[in-house]
């Protein structure tokens, strides 16, 4: 099968100033830190590719950057052919971004919000209804579809969040540390609905400190340290018949000099 | 483009009218204050009159038997004492039983028949302020001893006439009443009305991780602010209506203005339609200033606290339309934010508005709310302000 690029980030740095207090909180010697250095990688349509790196190696940066969140020092994203900096717009429309943080109005049900976020991707209204339909029946949403946010199951929230990050048909999913914070039932419900896309031949990719869920979703991996690549390939390659930690681990202390 | 901003302002005013707690604090002000103003008219005219069926005590030590013949219809009733009940009476005035003691000198017709030589005679009057028909009872006694010694030397008289000499209309009582106070009454509720709803719908969406949601989906952050803006003005603009016609409705009653009526006695259409361009515009421009200060503040709170010193400063320059008399003629004042609003509403109000000023301070603030929604839509773009801790 020949691969084909959806996703293509190359030399992507970014740099933060620190404020005196992050300064010493963080132990750095200088103002400025840099989050995401350099760091160039490629995802293929249909495949799960997982950024994997302890707390604070800029994995989130990178993603935000991919989302258009937030602009990168240097270095370009392609999305499907779009440019982060060039085409923001483009590429929003193009991609579903979801992490713990992204939240819904508690007010609202979920057949509003869906309607509201189809309205805001400019979405017609029959294809609208059509794909509302289909996910919220696949996904057990229709019997909760008048039901406020507010007055969901923690389980039946994420549900929600999940298929209004993709109300649009996105052929790239995003997702940052999607289980963090949630309850084994709830982070089942997320990794199931990863499954199911991939299924469907989207592109996904997925920052997490798991390894167990990178190693049972990932098909290619990269492993970040301190903002900078310092393996990427496909899981066979990076492990090398180890488990996953294992090979993270003998990375980290090659990078590192560290022994954990 | 317009279809995504009129799909914001929908969500918002569902979002608000929808909740029903959201409604109750924005339209509530304008009941309380209709209560509020009326139960305090009433009750301050009924704490500082008198029935007009009172019956006045006062007793009198050495009652001038010419007094009490040519002025007698004037004054309370009066019981005579003699000199040993003095103290007694005084006590009975601090007491509040009894409303006032007058002590006239044993023979003071006679001593005050010219040519008077040395001290004039003396005429003490006792009484209690803290007691209303004290403080009457005096005034009318006053009132009669200075028209005695006035008669008894009279050279010429002042309005002698029954004819109205206060020549002020009715109207001209209003609208100075009006333009002192609904100008900084208006500019107050129109900030508490936006502050009511603009933190929570910015930084209270920041706070809670829905307003990311929406700066992941292809929705220009120009117009996630004009949609912002927009609603929040409409929502603000019920909440400062609400309590502008409680004020209108109650304020006659507080000030006692006798036979005003808002249907129109005094303000026409055209003054009412100068004063809603002011609010209008006046609150497109507070609430674009509080929607910058909500998307800069991390959380509703700190939102909060900032617009409470911005409070402080909506109120001071509320006053300056209860000071100075009429509104400025200076043209380059009604460039001024909020100033101008107050001002231009004290024209109006005191009926001396010139349009140009109107116009002028319409005009400033419209172009004020532009610049201040391009500063949100910066913001809404910045990571800094957006996504830092």
């Amino acid at each position: 099968m020949i691969e084909r690029e959806i996703l293509r980030v190359s030399g992507l740095t970014k740099t933060f100033s620190l404020s005196a207090k992050q300064q010493k909180l963080e132990k750095a010697s200088r103002r400025i830190k840099v989050a995401v250095d350099d760091v160039s990688f490629t995802a293929y349509r249909g495949e799960i590719f997982g950024l994997l790196g302890p707390n604070g190696a800029g994995k989130t940066t990178a993603l935000r950057i991919i989302a258009t969140l937030i602009k990168p020092d240097r270095g370009e994203v392609l999305v499907d052919g779009s440019s982060v900096t060039g085409a923001p717009a483009e590429v929003r429309a193009k991609i579903g971004f979801l992490t713990s943080e992204l939240k819904l109005e508690d007010f609202f049900t979920p057949n509003y919000l869906f309607d509201f976020f189809a309205a805001l991707h400019h979405l017609p209204p029959a294809v609208r209804d059509r794909r509302k339909r289909m996910m919220f029946e696949k996904f057990g949403i229709d019997r909760f579809a008048e039901v406020k946010v507010a007055n969901l199951s923690t389980g039946m929230k994420q549900k929600v969040s999940l298929v209004i990050s993709i109300v649009h048909d996105p052929a790239i999913v995003i997702f940052d540390e999607p289980t963090n914070g949630l309850d084994v039932l709830t982070a089942k419900v997320v990794t199931d609905f990863m499954r199911i896309l991939r299924e469907e031949g989207k592109t996904i990719l997925l920052s997490t400190h798991i390894f167990d869920l990178a190693e049972k979703l990932c098909d290619r991996v990269g492993i970040i340290f301190d903002g900078k690549m310092a393996a990427c390939g496909t899981l066979p390659d990076i492990t090398g018949g180890r488990t996953l930690e294992e090979a993270f681990f003998t990375l980290y202390q090659e990078r590192t000099g560290e022994v954990l | 483009m317009k279809q995504t901003v009129i799909t914001i302002i929908k969500k918002e005013l569902r979002r608000f009218f929808g909740d029903r707690r959201l409604l109750f604090t924005v339209l509530l002000p304008g009941l309380l204050i209709y209560v509020l103003y009326s139960f305090m008219g009433g009750a301050l005219s009924r704490s500082f009159t008198t029935d007009e069926d009172y019956v006045y005590t006062v007793r009198a030590v050495h009652m001038s038997p010419t007094i009490a013949e040519t002025y007698g219809a004037l004054l309370p009733e009066v019981t005579p004492i003699t000199e040993a009940d003095i103290d007694a009476a005084k006590q009975a005035v601090a007491a509040q039983t009894l409303d006032l003691l007058v002590i006239f000198p044993a023979d003071f017709d006679d001593a005050i028949q010219p040519p008077v030589s040395g001290e004039v005679p003396q005429v003490q009057l006792y009484y209690n302020t803290t007691r209303v028909q004290s403080g009457e009872a005096y005034a009318r006694f006053a009132a009669v001893l200075n028209q005695y010694e006035s008669d008894l030397t009279n050279l010429f008289d002042i309005n002698r006439g029954g004819e109205p000499y206060d020549l002020a209309s009715n109207e001209d009582m209003v609208g100075q009443i009006f333009s002192m106070m609904m100008p900084m009454l208006l500019m107050i509720f129109m900030f508490t009305g936006c502050v009511a709803v603009a933190p929570e719908s910015i930084a209270g969406e920041k706070e809670r991780g829905t307003i990311s949601t929406l700066l992941v989906t292809p929705l220009p952050r120009s117009q996630l602010a004009i949609g912002k803006i927009v609603s929040l003005t409409i929502i603000s603009l019920l909440s400062g209506l609400s309590s502008f016609l409680g004020t209108m409705l109650s304020l006659p009653k507080l000030m006692a203005i006798d036979g005003f009526d808002l249907g129109g006695n005094y303000y026409g259409a055209g003054d009412y339609f100068m004063l809603l361009l002011v609010i209008f515009t006046s609150i497109l421009l507070i609430v674009a200033i509080i929607s910058v200060v909500s998307a800069y503040a991390k959380t509703v709170k700190e939102a909060t606290s900032y617009l409470s010193v911005m409070m402080v400063f909506a109120t001071l320059i509320g006053v300056t339309g209860m000071i100075g008399g009429n509104a400025p003629k200076a043209l380059w004042l009604y460039l001024i934010p909020l100033y101008n609003s107050v001002q231009a509403m004290n024209g109006i109000f005191s009926f001396s508005y010139q349009g140009l000023h109107i116009a002028l301070t319409a005009l400033s603030n419209l172009l004020l709310a532009g610049l201040m929604a391009f500063v949100l839509t910066r913001m809404f773009n910045s990571e800094k302000v957006m996504f830092s801790k």
